[in-house]
């Protein structure tokens, strides 16, 4: 029974990692239609640059100065290579995105090495742990639960309550009405690819000390991250959350009955059923789902 | 006589060219890695055909000429004469299909003969193809793009997390590939000039299948499903058959290549399923100008010749990222195409209008 407990918070733990690269997705998926291959390379370059950062600040400080320098190089990215590209194919910005992934990977490799980082426990160490009931958690589980929650919740207010946000919504329900109501469309990518890219840093941040971050981790992530949006269905970032905590739960069960080396294969292989059998993800209307392509 | 058959000769004066070259020079050292370039060109002129042609983006292909390579080298190495008892494998070993021979410590091994070997991994990659093909081409843009990225990932894991593959080490001590008697596809030093003409010879009987194939009722079909899926479908083409046939084609020649590569280098490893790898292959297919045979294949031995060479140092995935940034950015219809010289004529005349506007 305790084990089983065991099992759920490591999969609750890798579940919030999931859902925060998912919902970096989602944002920039529903300003632009596009699915950003990069968005994993964002939580690498978080975790590494606060890596590199704590040595001279207090963590806090170095966690926020990363968060803020992943922001400018998502702002800079989208301004380079994505804004004014005029009606591109989803093929080309398919790969330009898988293109640009690999050259902050290879940067990466070339600022850092290939060694893996970690940043050190929030509050504790690695070894502390809370007793919950005869199980034992990590407090940076909590951190990163409770970090992920305040930024789901902060997104939820961000999207429906300020003007802001309202501004990025309608620029994805109808960019050319967005347009004629004086908003202006290229600024909210650009917003969109840097909320994606803080939101992707921060949650680089939180999992470094327990997962570890190299320069290759973010392709890594991005997948695990797409697999959750496709599950929670495309651009719905509520039912990514739900989506990432069964996917989370399921691999760390998968554990059990597989060799751990098999562990990507398992969700890697629900994605591809679920993208065979219902693309609109688990929580999708299949009606609506029906104007949809696929 | 068509353009067709005249480029294909020119290729082949080509290949006769370099060789010579290499002769008089004393540099057919340099013909091993030539060798290894035919070999990924025939894989990048199967995919140029899918996502030129028919307009399907994979970022599997790696996985499809990994399950080639591995089950050819798996079978050649692998000593069945634990179970030379069981009556099937006795029946194989009387036909011919397993034999006897030594391995590099000297000691018998009862294997797979290169033929079979070759035969079953193929049969096996066209199956998988066509068993996944069916509900992953149903999937368009980005939704087909992750699960053919999902599948090569898979094959990655697999191949990495099963010792009986060699885990990370790989398969090593892959036997040469005996074509018939005497000719034989190995690494060897000896055989080099033999390779480099088979290799070649491979590559462009692949593109002289490929191109008929194009400008036959099947290519126009194709290319109309390219241009808009809705239109071909009304016209009556049988549109997710045949972007079917094509992406089993494709898996096809990426399944030939895994396995005459093996065979020649040896050995295979895990970095080959790689996505790097697959993405490389797009890269190519797509600086080759997505619907040229001809550019994917120039590209392709132009850009894997230097990597294989070591030209680009540790940049070498950094390199191709940047062309892969670059061509789609400012020629996402690739670099060789006879457009783009009208192209430049355009920008320059509306440059030098500008500059007499101001």
């Amino acid at each position: 029974m305790e084990l089983l407990f065991q099992y759920i918070v490591a999969g609750v733990t890798y579940g919030t990692i999931y859902a925060i690269v998912a919902i970096g997705f989602n944002i920039i998926y529903n300003t632009t239609g596009i699915i950003n291959f990069a968005q994993g390379e964002f939580v690498m370059l978080g975790g590494m640059t606060a890596f590199t950062l704590k040595e001279y600040m207090p963590l806090p400080l170095a966690i926020v100065s990363a968060v803020i320098i992943t922001m400018i190089i998502g702002a800079l990215i989208e301004m380079l290579f994505i804004r004014w590209l005029h009606k591109p194919s989803v093929l080309r910005m398919i790969i330009i995105t898988i293109g640009l992934s690999i050259l902050i990977r290879e940067t990466a490799l070339h600022i850092w090495g290939e060694g893996v980082t970690a940043l050190p426990y929030f509050t504790g160490t690695s070894l502390s742990s809370v007793n919950l009931g005869g199980v034992f958690v990590s407090p940076q589980v909590f951190w990163a639960v409770g970090i992920s929650s305040v930024v789901v919740v902060l997104l939820g207010v961000f999207f429906n309550f300020t003007l802001l946000g309202k501004q990025m919504r309608a620029c994805s329900a109808n960019r050319e009405a967005a347009r004629l109501c004086g908003i202006s469309t290229q600024n909210m990518v650009t917003l969109s690819f840097m909320l994606s890219a803080a939101i992707g840093a921060l949650g680089g941040c939180i999992v470094s000390p327990i997962t570890y971050i190299q320069y290759d981790s973010g392709s890594q992530l991005a997948i695990k991250g797409f697999t959750v949006a496709i599950l929670g269905g495309l651009g719905n970032s509520t039912a990514a959350v739900a989506a990432a905590m069964i996917l989370g739960i399921l691999e760390s069960f998968s554990i059990w009955a597989l060799p751990a080396a098999y562990k990507d294969v398992v969700s890697i292989a629900i994605m591809l059923i679920i993208l065979f059998l219902k693309p609109s993800g688990l929580f999708g209307n299949a009606a609506s789902a029906r104007l949809k392509e696929y | 006589m068509s353009a067709k058959f005249l480029q294909l000769i020119g290729l082949a004066v080509c290949i006769v060219a370099i060789q010579i070259c290499t002769q008089m020079t004393d540099s057919s050292y340099y013909l091993t890695q030539l060798t290894m370039t035919a070999y990924y060109s025939l894989l990048v002129i199967g995919l140029c055909m899918l996502i030129g042609y028919a307009g399907q983006i994979s970022l599997g292909h790696a996985g499809f000429f990994a399950i080639g390579g591995y089950m050819s080298a798996f079978l050649t190495t692998h000593d069945f004469t634990a179970i030379k008892g069981e009556p099937f494998v006795a029946f194989l070993s009387k036909i011919g299909v397993l034999v006897v021979r030594k391995d590099v410590y000297g000691g018998e091994l009862l294997a797979f003969h290169s033929w079979p070997a070759c035969i079953l991994s193929v049969c096996t990659v066209l199956i998988v193809a066509y068993v996944i093909g069916g509900p992953v081409l149903k999937l368009k843009g980005h939704y087909l793009a992750m699960a053919t990225l999902g599948f090569g990932i898979i094959i990655y894991r697999i191949v990495v997390g099963t010792s009986g593959l060699g885990a990370a080490d790989g398969i090593s001590g892959v036997p040469g590939f005996t074509l018939f008697p005497g000719v034989v596809i190995s690494g060897k030093g000896s055989g080099r000039i033999l390779n480099y003409y088979i290799a070649w010879g491979v590559v462009i009987a692949g593109m002289t299948f490929l191109l008929n194939l194009i400008s036959s009722r099947v290519g126009r079909a194709l290319s109309a499903i390219h241009g808009a899926e809705d239109a071909a479908e009304a016209m009556g083409i049988p549109t997710a058959n045949y972007k079917l046939k094509v992406f089993v084609l494709s898996a096809g020649f990426a399944a030939v290549a895994g396995i005459l590569l093996t065979h020649f280098n040896g050995s295979i490893g895990p970095s080959e399923a790689s996505v790097m790898k697959s993405v490389r292959y797009v890269a190519i297919v797509a600086i080759g100008g997505m619907t040229s045979l001809w550019g994917a294949v120039f590209m392709s031995l132009i850009l894997n010749y230097f990597s294989l060479r070591g030209s680009f140092g540790t940049y070498d995935d950094a390199v191709f990222g940047v062309i892969l940034v670059l061509i789609m950015l400012f020629a996402p219809d690739g670099l060789i195409r006879r457009q783009i010289l009208i192209d430049l004529k355009y920008f320059f005349r509306r440059f030098a209008k500008k500059e007499a506007a101001l």
